[in-house]
């Protein structure tokens, strides 16, 4: 019977510090990848204002919120940032199509090559950057309020009686939710609707589009908003799950392209994969498995280390060393996307 | 207007800005920006070396500058005898397992045939290798981290002149970027700028990470100088003789009691400029050696070689120019220069701290310097390290200014004002990007574009 409930523990332990984390995690890489990889399918660049755009949006999100909370308004359960992410992506969905047209536009009107839009968009970066500190300050905010869990670790022990707790955050639940229900949609829109398919013909071949009556200025404009709306949800929901710090943003870039990329870049599907390929990797080399050897082992073998594979501060290194790689043995990423 | 012309009108700019900061704040100021002017030149000369001759687009300029920074503790804090008695034994025989591993791996890359079987077998091969490595490593990185952590806890360095780090601050950030670009070189420009955004992230996460190494975040503090310090100097008959000549009129107009005080001052000050002076000295040497080899290097066939390569890739192999190892060469050579300025930069602060390494400051505002500057001409990053430099140190203060100016017709107290003052400082970024994109928009050559001779001219 000990043994049984041994090795419930251990999966018990595994869930509450590998799998959930690393669904929630993986789900905002994917969904900043989604938007990365879109950036790339369609203008052709690596965009590394990408960073700076998810909290820009977050932090419209998070003004709004404020704002809500001090009417008291409120979702109850529910974080009221829900309610305020709107207008967070109204505002992202402004600021991204003012850049195109003050600063991308040119470009691609000129033929520029990718490197000049790359450095533009450090540019953009910058700015955006600048803009995000100078309103809300370059401090951890915290904006998260209504129910704290789903499950938490010590209903789920007085339930269960094990002695090891599961908790589920209401952001984590909320976080997958959310990025399902954004996938799909997403998918939905890119495969059914005229302007989704017109962006998929743009995107495999821009001349032929060209030919087929494809709007290009339609296109980019309709990539710019989603992804806006990616980049403000997903801002939003890493901001709920961890806190809001505009520096932590900018880190995000790292993890999020080499999701895109290991993914195959310009490829949706690869995107969402490489997003939760990253996320696990990094949760499970920066775990300590020690109490899980614990309990499934008898005790005279028990383990005398931590058993963690690296420090957590190293999980910038893992994503690193799965895009490399990747990028080594299959350039083209997991799914094939495209090597312009 | 002709290139010289404007290079000798934009740094008489430059100076006069100084000067002006000289007589309206400090001198100290003037000459503490002039300092980091010289150290962000350098960098921008490794930069532009690497994009401007070359078109390799480095993200990680943060990673190797701080390579330099951990050789400046590596080449000039003192070694630690207990930390190396503790571990020596242990450390030899975990070297040694690396050493084998990577060996190992080698082998089996090139004399297994490629396909499933290699690819297992080398995994096998280094995470045994590293495995083995770790158990012996590990215990000597406790012992090594025992010993005084509150003092010291790491290995230590060789107790040399600080001043030898700079060139040893190179050759460690070349020896990186030779592994790196032998991984990475092959990739297209994106990639390559991402896969150094990685790696910088990476060596920084390790410089913060490996107490045994450099202390991680407890810093290192107090590092030698190369320059004497201003306590000693205000002890120092003959500095305090000078200091009285140099004052002697103003001196000479006190009375005999005044006179002992003034003095006292003067040599407080004198001292302090007198060695940011000193620095001043050593970074203008190193950047006009530097900045002389590059102006050879890029008039020189190798030079045109290099260009050729850059502006059109498939013509120069064509013409049996070894891209792939020219490409490595650059990169190295560049990486090694962002690596001194590195070790300069730490030997200036006088620690050694991995969390102040942020990529906004030590990547991309690099790459405004090298954009706007000029790339492709040395003279216009020196120009671009310099103005940019400025601008970013001065557009606090004038960012702060300008915020209470605007603000001034509201209330004291109003939350609004208070909060664009506390504020402004983060302006600057937004101003640097402004900056960025108004010169790539009108002017992508930058400030000073590069002179393209051609045949005949």
């Amino acid at each position: 019977m000990e043994a049984i409930t041994d090795f419930v523990s251990a999966i018990v332990l595994l869930l509450n510090f590998i799998v959930v984390p690393g669904l929630s995690y993986g789900s905002q890489l994917a969904l900043g990848a989604l938007g990365i990889t879109l950036v790339f399918g369609i203008l052709r660049f690596a965009n590394f204002a990408h960073g700076d755009t998810m909290a820009f949006g977050t932090m419209m999100t998070i003004l709004v919120t404020w704002w809500l909370q001090s009417k008291g308004i409120n979702l109850g359960p529910l974080p009221t940032a829900l309610l305020a992410l709107p207008a967070g992506i109204a505002a992202t969905i402004l600021l991204l199509v003012v850049t195109d047209k003050t600063v991308y536009r040119y470009y691609r009107h000129s033929k520029a090559v990718p490197v000049t839009f790359m450095i533009a968009s450090m540019g953009v970066m910058f700015m955006t950057n600048g803009i995000v500190r100078f309103v809300i300050g370059p401090n951890d905010q915290r904006f998260l309020d209504g129910e704290r869990f789903i499950v938490s670790a010590r209903n789920f022990k007085s339930m269960t009686g094990l002695s090891e707790g599961l908790s589920i955050k209401v952001s984590q639940g909320l976080t997958i939710v959310v990025a399902i229900v954004l996938v799909a949609l997403l998918f939905w829109f890119l495969q059914k609707t005229r302007t989704g398919k017109a962006m998929r013909a743009y995107s495999d071949n821009e001349d032929l589009a060209l030919l087929s009556g494809v709007d290009p200025d339609r296109v980019v404009l309709v990539t710019w908003i989603i992804t806006a709306i990616l980049a403000t949800i997903a801002g939003t929901l890493y901001g709920l799950d961890k806190s809001f710090k505009p520096f932590t943003y900018l880190q995000l870039l790292l993890p999020m392209f080499a999701a895109a990329i290991v993914g195959g870049i310009g490829n949706p599907i690869g995107a969402i994969a490489g997003g939760y390929v990253i996320a696990f990797s990094e949760v499970m080399v920066t775990y300590a498995y020690k109490k899980v050897f614990v309990y499934l082992l008898p005790q005279s073998l028990e383990p005398q280390g931590l058993l963690q594979l690296l420090s957590t501060d190293y999980k910038f290194a893992v994503s690193f060393v799965i895009l490399v790689l990747v990028l080594l043995v299959r350039p083209t990423g997991i799914l094939r996307g495209k090597v312009l | 207007m002709s290139n010289t012309l404007k290079t000798q009108l934009a740094f008489s700019v430059i100076a006069l800005l100084l000067i002006i900061i000289g007589l309206v704040q400090s001198w100290n100021v003037s000459l503490g920006i002039l300092n980091l002017c010289l150290i962000s030149a350098v960098m921008a000369l490794g930069v532009n070396m690497q994009w401007g001759y070359a078109g390799l687009l480095n993200v990680g300029v943060m990673g190797f500058a701080a390579l330099g920074g951990m050789s400046a503790v590596l080449v000039s804090q003192a070694p630690v005898a207990e930390a190396w008695q503790a571990s020596w034994g242990r450390l030899l025989i975990a070297a040694l397992c690396f050493a084998a591993t990577i060996a190992a791996s080698i082998i089996c890359y090139r004399i297994l045939a490629a396909g499933r079987n290699r690819n297992l077998a080398l995994a096998l091969v280094i995470i045994g290798g590293l495995a083995l490595t770790r158990f012996f490593f590990d215990p000597a990185v406790t012992a090594i981290e025992s010993i005084e952590p509150a003092k010291t806890g790491f290995l230590g360095g060789m107790g040399l002149p600080i001043i030898f780090s700079w060139g040893f601050g190179g050759i460690v950030a070349a020896g990186i970027a030779w592994c790196i670009g032998k991984v990475a070189l092959g990739l297209r420009a994106d990639y390559l700028a991402i896969a150094t955004l990685g790696i910088s992230e990476i060596i920084l996460a390790v410089l913060k990470n490996e107490d045994w190494l450099t202390r991680g975040v407890k810093n290192v503090t107090g590092l030698s100088r190369p320059v004497p310090y201003e306590i000693d100097l205000q002890t120092t008959t003959w500095f305090i003789d000078f200091i009285r000549w140099w004052h002697s009129g103003a001196l000479g107009v006190l009375n005999e009691a005044e006179q002992p005080p003034a003095l006292k001052q003067f040599v407080i000050d004198g001292s302090s400029i007198f060695v940011k002076l000193c620095y001043t000295g050593l970074f203008a040497g190193v950047l006009v050696v530097i900045l002389l080899l590059s102006v050879k290097a890029l008039n020189s066939p190798w030079g045109r070689m290099m260009r050729a390569i850059r502006d059109n890739e498939i013509a120069a192999g064509a013409m049996g120019k070894d891209v792939t190892r020219r490409h490595l060469q650059i990169f190295i050579i560049g990486s090694a220069v962002i690596g001194v300025a590195g070790a300069m930069l730490t030997t200036l602060d006088g620690q050694f701290t991995p969390t102040s390494y942020q990529p906004l400051r030590f990547t991309f505002l690099i790459w405004v310097m090298v954009i706007v500057g000029g790339s492709g001409n040395n003279m216009g990053s020196v120009l671009g390290g310099f103005l940019i430099w400025l601008v970013w140190i001065e557009a606090e203060p004038i960012g702060v200014w300008l915020m209470a100016f605007g603000t001034g017709w509201l209330d004291e107290s109003n939350v609004i004002r208070i909060h664009l003052i506390e504020n402004a400082q983060h302006m600057r970024l937004f101003f640097m990007g402004l900056v960025l994109l108004l010169v790539l928009r009108f002017s992508p050559g930058g400030i000073l574009p590069e002179v393209v001779r051609k045949q005949g001219s």
